[in-house]
Parts: structure tokens; sequence; C-alpha cells
């Protein structure tokens, strides 16, 4: 049976690890392999980086970060972020990612993805949506780019079928409205996206506590659950997240020994 | 017991993907890597080890143009060990639902789309059931371990001597197979946490032991692919 996923996203910016972490006894805290091992020991069952870096010279610090990384992590790395070109993904894959998530190329030009999917198979190939409420149109939600700054009036349900149809192998779903709030996932949005798509779909924006994983998993019908401050802050620790989700009855895969 | 030298890989390189985190893996159970993208590489190494995402007809493709199958072929022949992880475990078999692609024919079957998957690609951890527990790959690993998948495609084995372990996921399939010298991985062991690392260690350790002769029977199924 196919045990759901439970993913920790670390914000990177010029090599660095950006959002506060809750791990004391690092040498060095801010060191995205030290803690993408920290969080694999622990039972992650992938680890996301999204590459926040603002400056173009800034760039080719990831490539560094997912090398380090994957001489030292055997789990699935994920790697979102500026990406824009096949070429450019060539370079993340070959650091030793095993997928890269693509958003705001790919809707400036949704071929990107066929020939990404073509060149390297859909297996690697995320389609990464960033949504929100449509004021317009309500139940509706609409994609936005460049981290949630700018509207596209593309219908997020919508574009997530084409995505996924045009090359993306999954779907990484985040609600701009709940982001940062800590108030759980947008589980009408999760539906809609899990119904319209064949492909699995990672559910991220709203995590606060381990029911808001159960629910996005057991009633959003996510394949996965993405999320950063409520590890990063230290208030719960995968482990944990993962106990409650499989008390729950959720299939999830629990490391023997992890804290 | 004598002081062993290292178990020597030549992984495979034919464009399939990258090779970073199957040797970065080997590397840390303390195996000796070589990367062979034609057939010099492969000359010396106790496995080939063949990695790889991605649709047959393009792989096998590559495998020809670099020069590679026959080599591989007859080194299998000779008693060198092949280890297909992903799409090398596909490689294997004789032909590819998929895009019609004749492939290695080392193990008699077929490779086709899963059955009755609820979602595809099958992305993500699901469990070993383990058809052979005591075959020496898996001894180390528990009933029903977690291993990381990432396909559409499966094996389809004409011998059902051949499975391992397999894997539900709507269908149930073959996940890890095993015959003679040929070991197949449709899981990414390199992947797949502490339990992953452990089955590559075993794997690696079997190679080492290197229990004797099982070359006639291969060569006789490669000699059938050729015709």
């Amino acid at each position: 049976m196919l045990l759901r996923r439970v993913i920790p996203c670390l914000d990177v910016a010029d090599g660095r690890v950006v959002k506060g972490v809750r791990f004391v006894d690092l040498t060095d805290e801010g060191d995205p392999p030290e803690l993408a091992a920290r969080y694999a020991a622990e039972g992650a069952d992938e680890i996301c980086f999204l590459d926040i870096t603002a400056a173009p010279e800034g760039r080719g610090t990831i490539l560094d970060v997912v090398e380090r990384t994957a001489r030292r992590v055997f789990v699935p790395i994920t790697v979102g972020g500026g990406v824009r070109t096949p070429a450019e993904m060539r370079d993340v894959l070959r650091a030793g990612a095993d997928k890269v998530a693509v958003n705001t190329a790919a809707v400036r030009d949704p071929e990107l993805l066929k020939r990404c999917a073509t060149r390297f198979g859909r297996q690697c190939v995320v389609i990464s949506i960033d949504a929100r409420s449509d004021p317009a149109r309500p139940g509706a939600w609409e994609v936005v780019v460049q981290g949630g700054r700018t509207p596209t009036g593309l219908d997020a349900v919508a574009w997530a079928q084409r995505a996924s149809r045009m090359g993306a192998g999954e779907v990484l779903l985040t609600s701009i409205d709940r982001d940062g709030t800590q108030s759980g996932f947008d589980l009408e949005l999760l539906r809609a996206v899990v119904a319209a798509v064949d492909v699995p779909v990672v559910a991220s924006g709203g995590a606060g506590t381990p029911e808001d994983m159960v629910a996005a998993l057991a009633e959003g019908n996510a394949d996965a659950v993405l999320a950063a401050s409520i590890f990063h802050r230290g208030i719960h620790s995968i482990a944990s997240v993962k106990a409650a989700i499989a008390a729950a009855g959720v299939p999830v895969r629990i490391v023997d020994g992890a804290a | 017991m004598a002081e062993a030298r290292p178990v020597r890989l030549a992984v495979v390189d034919y464009g399939a993907g990258n090779l970073v985190s199957i040797r970065n893996a080997l590397t840390l159970i303390g195996a000796e890597t070589v990367v062979a993208r034609g057939a010099a590489g492969l000359v010396g190494a106790d496995a080939i080890v063949v990695p790889g995402v991605g649709a047959s007809a393009p792989a096998m493709n590559r495998l020809r143009r670099q020069g590679l199958v026959e080599p591989i072929w007859a080194a299998v022949a000779a008693g060198t060990w092949y280890v297909g992880i992903c799409l090398g475990l596909q490689l294997l078999f004789e032909r590819s639902d998929e895009d019609g692609a004749r492939m290695l024919g080392l193990l008699r079957g077929s490779v086709s789309r899963i059955p009755d998957a609820p979602r595809l690609p099958h992305i993500g951890w699901n469990q070993l059931e383990l058809v052979k527990p005591r075959h020496p790959v898996v001894a180390g690993i528990a009933d029903g371990s977690p291993a990381y998948f990432v396909h559409s495609y499966v094996p389809v084995p004409e011998d059902p001597d051949v499975v391992v372990a397999r894997t539900e996921h709507g269908g149930t399939f073959a996940s890890l197979v095993a015959h003679d010298r040929l070991i197949g991985f449709q899981f990414h062991p390199e992947r797949s946490g502490r339990d992953g690392l452990r089955l590559l260690s075993d794997t690696v350790g079997l190679i080492a032991a290197g229990p004797p002769g099982v070359s006639a029977s291969v060569a006789g199924h490669t000699a059938d692919a050729r015709v």
C-alpha cells in the first residue's frame, strides 16, 4: 500500500537556510545539508529545498547545497525556485536532486513542462502551483506567481490539470491564503485539485498542528504534506506528526528509533 | 577471514538519469565505483550497476549507441553480476509494452504499466512484501519494509520464481527480482533510507561472497535473446 509522505521544506538563500530552525546542538545551524540530514534521521520521507536566492549571482549556490546533501541524505530530494529551462533542471538533477519543481516559468511557457518531461521523465518534473481564493469567483482559486505577488487570471484547478497533462508528474499545491498562518490546509482547494488530476498531489500552506496534516491526508486526499515552520520552530517533530498520522489510521512510514 | 578487497562496481552512465545518488550510496557502504560509458568501463568489475529512469526504447538505443549491449551480455555470461535499479531492472527483460522496445532479454518476461493503479506515476514510499524472506539480498530487512518508488511500468516475469519481493499499488507487481547473478530493484534503494542502504550493503556482500558458477543458464538466456 502506498504510504503518505511528510516533507519538511527548507527555504534556502545564498546557500543558507533562512528561516528559524530548532536544532540547537548543530555545529552550523544554517547549513542546509546538516538540517536535511537531521530531518531524514527523524523520518522525513523527502526533503524539499526552496531556493529563494534573490540575486542572480547567488543562484549557483543551490547546486552546491544539493550536492553536499545528496552525499549524506538517502531519501528523495526535491528542489524548487528559479528553474526556468531544461538546462537548469539538468544541472539541479546532476547535483543529486530527484525532482525539480517549476512554477512561474511553466505558467509563462507551459511547453517547458513537456520539454523537461521528454528529456528527464515526468517523474522528476513537479508543477508547483501557488493558489489563492478568487474574489471574483466564489469557490474558485486563481494561480499567482513570483512568490505569490502576481495574479495570472488562471484557474488553479484547470492549470493543475493542464500542467499534469503537459508532463508534470506531481503537483505541489500551496494555498497562499493559508501559507504562514498555521490555520490548517485549504481542504476545499486540495480536494478540487486531487479530483482533477491523476498524478500525486502534495499539500502545502497552513500546517499548524499534526491534526492539520491528518486532515490534509484523510479529508483532503493529498498524497503528501509539506510544511516548514511547524517543524523548524520545534513545536512538532517529524516523528510526532507521523505518529499522529498513523494513529488516525492513515498509512505512513514509521522510522524506528526516530526522535 | 582474509581482508577482502573492496567490491568493484561499474555504474553504467548511458544518459538515463543521474548517477549521483547511487554512487554516493555505494561509496557510503564501502564499495568502489567506476563510471562506465563504454565497454572498456566494464572490464574488471565484479558487478555492472545499471540505474536509470524513463522509457525503455531510448534507453536501449543509448546502450546500443555506446556499444554496451554485447559487452553486458558477455560480462554476465562470464559471471559478472548485474544490479539493475528501476529502469535498469526493467531492461533485464525481453520487451516493453510501453514502446515495444526489445531489451536485454536476460530474464524472460516483459514490462508493462501497473495494472489498476489509482494514480500514476507511482511516486512515494510503498511496502515490500517479502516473497522470499531468506534471500540474502532481503535477509536484513523486515517484511513490509518501506521503499521509495518512482515509476509507472513494472516487470512481469514469466518465471514467478525470480520474484523476491512484491508490492501493491492497485495491482500487485514484482518489486525485487533475483536470478543467478542478476538482481533488480524496481524501487530506489539509494533513496530508501536506512532499509535501502541495508539492501545495497547486503547486495554488495553477496557479490563479495561470489557464490559459484551460474553463468551457463544466464548465457542460455542471452543466446536466445540475440535471435
